[in-house]
């Protein structure tokens, strides 16, 4: 662990990601804690004011604080993002693993499950399930989670199949061990680091997602305050006030980009020390 | 089996420094050698030795972080000194490398034709049409058919041999002065290994190439090299003719690696534990130190029977045991 | 004359290659073909070959990590692929196998405890503290000090982290020790050691090695009985001695020149 901080300290890149990704958690968990209740009250004498002292990034057309939407909005941003990734490692990893311990017929159908639902871009799946379903931060959650299934598990089983060509996994079976116990006490610990970069990486994708959603209206809806959302109400005053729509897209720049370079740093952190093996 | 006296490398006080947990340490300290054209130089050593760091350094293929320092004069020239581009223009036209891994070493996705003749075309900015013409003298030199339809195949239709053989073509391309060879034959069987090191022999002497062949393997050692020079922590130990260091190994780690061998006509030093076991070979006690461990002074003193007490406070000098024979030691002989 | 520990009658084990095209069956390679052995508690056996010849796949068979496409695999003379595979789970106490690279042999994520204990997964009448025990007894066996228990892999060298494989061997005190080219990822200086302490293991516990090798010097050291193999197919067996000085099967001449001249 200690030999992990002393490298990490000197990766620019990941500290930098790891920076913004604390500033994102952090805003959540002001926004659970000190905002939960607060209705984001719609005061229209206040309407379209300039950044000052009592607003600091202004007002939008409703009067309402743009600093305290943005903290709120990375609430539906964070959530969204855990609970999809979460079912996708979930359901996913399982699938990856059975299908690489299985092989043969059972993986080929996994597998080709997977390919399948890849044929289908991502956003016109999840508009087609909150379009039957109807929007709301839920079905956003389902459509970007079941997205992510096929994503895990394809790259499971990817690792998993070069950890079962190893000799240890012979060794375990020479002691008496089934598929199952191996794909527990030896595959999934080894594999665990290209799971972890994976699910940061899937999970900036998650926000981007939940931001393309509620700009089209599908995903988080009011008055629960989302990025998206603020997006799509700034487009009409575009060129009345533009800082309507850059401070959102501001901060979903910022909460990827913090999510991609921390990802990128733990794969170059975890990924040596694994491969260091002479 | 006639070496000219022209002498091809020189190496002085060569050092290389590597990037570790513990800072960076040496792990080639300072070691001198020459090198004359047509001549077979064995490097021998165990892992941890520095022999490919060495290899390396020659080539200036040294991995990021790593540093080498001292002379390394080739054809007049200081290959430390020189920079990637004039270096470029010395690999694989005047040096050559082969690796251990003939695996890997190849590239899955291009034909052997294509890749034999890259040094061809890059050096010596042959058309295509010349090129895969002298690729297929090449390949015939090594013993690979060279039909045109072999020449469009690619690496893994080849058996790990044939690989190696496909390799040293590739060496040889551009008739490069000094071919360093690493480990070449210890991914192969051992009948195909003794042949693969034959050809290099008979083309190191037919082209009046200098050879350096690195191995861990005594066996290879006694067949093909004419000198042999023994590392061990970073340094040569001993250093001589073949017959010389093998016979009359006068290092003690030398003697520790020549006893240590079953031999197997059943000439070896053993010892018998019990008297209806079978007899145990005489081995070398402890192991190599890790770099950050080597210790001061000898780094073979902690498991040297005959040291003494200076052999832990500093290297020993350098003595001649005859004209060709020279020790790193202090012990009588 | 004692019933014999192993015995392979009639293995055949092929591969399905992958098909070259759509419309031809796929061929198949035929790894090993009408192979007859039997291994006598006692006395070391070696199997030599080239690559290729199905040695790695004949110690799988062995070890019943691999089903035989025909023929029967006897361990102290029960079929072992009859066998109810709880009873199968057991038997494998009584037979363990060491493998070639020590880098790839040993879970990079578990202590050296837990590697080592890992055959007495199936045996379930041992306690936790029973476990310990006889993990410390046997690192110490092989040369190794009770606080290498808590570290990782990573930590060793080669020679150490292929004790540490040859513990995992021993812990359930096994019959017969699988032993695939043991030897050849190690230095020299480390090879002898190594030797040494399989062959003070033995005298130890007593248990009977078949040892893969392309080394003859190794395999005339500790083996009574050599088998060549080439192609799938046991061409020569005798002693080491007979093999050596008098090879008939040209296979074996080859390998004995490469070595001798």
């Amino acid at each position: 662990m200690n030999y992990f901080l002393s490298r990490a300290r000197r990766h620019p890149s990941f500290i930098v990601g790891v920076f913004l990704c604390l500033c994102l958690g952090a805003a959540a968990l002001v926004s659970f804690v000190w905002l939960s209740g607060v209705a984001f009250e719609v005061r229209m004498d206040q309407k379209l004011m300039l950044p000052s002292q009592q607003y600091w990034l202004g007002t939008d057309a409703l009067g309402r604080d743009v600093a305290l939407m943005l903290l709120a909005g990375s609430r539906s941003s964070i959530m969204v993002g855990i609970v999809a990734v979460g079912i996708g490692l979930g359901i996913g990893v399982l699938l990856g693993l059975w299908a690489a311990a299985a092989k043969g017929w059972t993986e080929e159908i996994i597998m080709r499950a997977c390919d399948f639902s890849f044929a289908f871009p991502a956003i016109l799946l999840a508009i087609m399930i909150t379009a039957v379903w109807g929007p709301g931060m839920i079905n956003a959650i389902i459509a970007i989670g079941i997205f992510n299934i096929p994503v895990f598990a394809r790259i499971t089983r990817a690792s998993a199949q070069t950890i079962w060509s190893l000799d240890y996994v012979l060794a375990a079976g020479a002691c008496g061990k089934g598929k199952f116990r191996i794909t527990i006490d030896h595959v999934l610990p080894n594999i665990m680091a290209v799971l972890i970069v994976q699910a940061t990486i899937q999970f900036a994708l998650a926000i981007l997602a939940e931001a393309a959603l509620s700009y089209l209206g599908l995903g988080t809806q009011p008055p629960e305050p989302s990025w998206g959302r603020m997006l799509s109400d700034a487009q009409s005053l575009l060129f009345q006030a533009p800082r309507l729509a850059v401070f959102p897209g501001v901060a979903i720049a910022l909460a990827v980009l913090g999510l991609n370079l921390m990802g990128d740093g733990l794969r170059d952190l975890l990924d040596p020390k694994m491969s260091r093996q002479r | 089996m006639s070496a000219n006296n022209i002498s091809l490398l020189r190496v002085n006080n060569l050092r290389v420094l590597v990037p570790t947990i513990a800072g960076n340490l040496q792990a080639v300290r300072g070691i001198d050698f020459n090198l004359n054209a047509g001549e077979t130089l064995g490097l021998m050593g165990e892992s941890g030795c520095g022999k490919s760091l060495t290899a390396l350094a020659l080539m200036g293929l040294l991995p990021q972080g790593s540093r080498a320092s001292g002379e390394i004069w080739f054809q007049n020239q200081n290959l430390l000194q020189l920079n990637e581009s004039q270096l470029c223009q010395l690999r694989g036209n005047r040096i050559a490398m082969i690796f251990q891994e003939p695996m890997t070493a190849l590239n899955p996705v291009h034909t052997i034709g294509h890749q034999v003749a890259e040094p061809l075309r890059i050096h010596q900015q042959l058309s295509k049409r010349d090129a895969l013409d002298r690729t297929a003298e090449l390949l015939n030199r090594v013993g690979i058919d060279s039909s045109r339809h072999r020449i469009h195949a690619y690496p893994h239709q080849f058996s790990g041999g044939q690989r190696q053989r496909i390799m040293i073509a590739m060496a040889l391309a551009c008739s490069p002065d000094l071919l360093i060879a690493d480990e070449p034959t210890t991914a192969l069987d051992v009948t195909v290994a003794h042949k693969v090191l034959d050809l290099l022999h008979t083309l190191a002497e037919q082209n009046g190439m200098g050879l350096i062949l690195i191995s861990h393997d005594l066996g290879v050692m006694a067949r093909h090299v004419q000198r042999i020079m023994v590392m061990y922590g970073g340094q040569i130990m001993e250093e001589g003719t073949t017959p010389s260091v093998l016979s009359r190994p006068a290092h003690p780690y030398t003697q520790g690696l020549m006893a240590s061998r079953p031999h197997w006509n059943g000439q070896q030093s053993t010892y018998s534990s019990q008297s209806n076991s079978r007899p145990r070979l005489k081995n070398i006690p402890g192991q190599v130190p890790a770099l950050h461990q080597m210790p001061l002074g000898c780094p073979f003193a902690d498991r040297c029977t005959f040291a003494e007490y200076d052999c832990h406070r500093s290297l020993a000098p350098i003595r001649s045991l005859d004209q060709t024979h020279l020790m790193r030691c202090r012990k009588k002989v | 004359m004692s019933s014999p520990l192993v015995q392979l009658k009639q293995i055949h084990r092929r591969y399905p290659m992958p098909s070259t095209s759509l419309w031809t069956q796929p061929q198949a390679l035929h790894a090993l073909r009408e192979v007859d052995l039997s291994i006598t508690t006692g006395k070391n056996i070696a199997i030599v070959g080239e690559s290729g010849s199905g040695k790695s796949t004949l110690a799988r068979i062995i070890m019943a990590l691999e089903k035989p496409d025909e023929g029967q695999v006897f361990f102290q003379g029960e079929d072992l692929h009859s066998l109810e595979p709880e009873q199968l789970r057991d038997r494998r106490q009584h037979f363990q196998m060491v493998f070639q690279d020590p880098y790839s042999s040993l879970d990079p994520r578990q202590r050296v405890e837990t590697i080592v204990t890992e055959p007495l997964t199936g045996l379930d009448h041992i306690t936790r503290s029973q476990r310990c025990d006889m993990a410390q007894e046997i690192l110490s066996n092989v040369g190794l000090r009770s606080e290498d228990l808590q570290k990782y892999p990573h930590e060793f060298s080669g020679g150490q982290r292929q004790r540490i494989a040859l513990a995992r061997a021993l812990i359930t005190r096994p019959q017969l020790v699988v032993a695939d080219e043991p030897l050849s990822a190690l230095d020299v200086s480390v090879q002898a050691q190594m030797l040494n302490l399989m062959m003070d293991l033995q005298d130890l516990f007593g248990m009977t090695y078949l040892l893969i090798s392309h080394d003859l010097a190794v395999v005339k050291h500790l083996c009574d009985d050599v088998c060549v193999m080439q192609k799938g197919q046991i061409v020569e067996q005798g002693s080491p001695h007979q093999l050596f000085t008098q090879p008939k099967h040209p296979c074996t001449q080859a390998l004995v020149q490469a070595v001798t001249q």
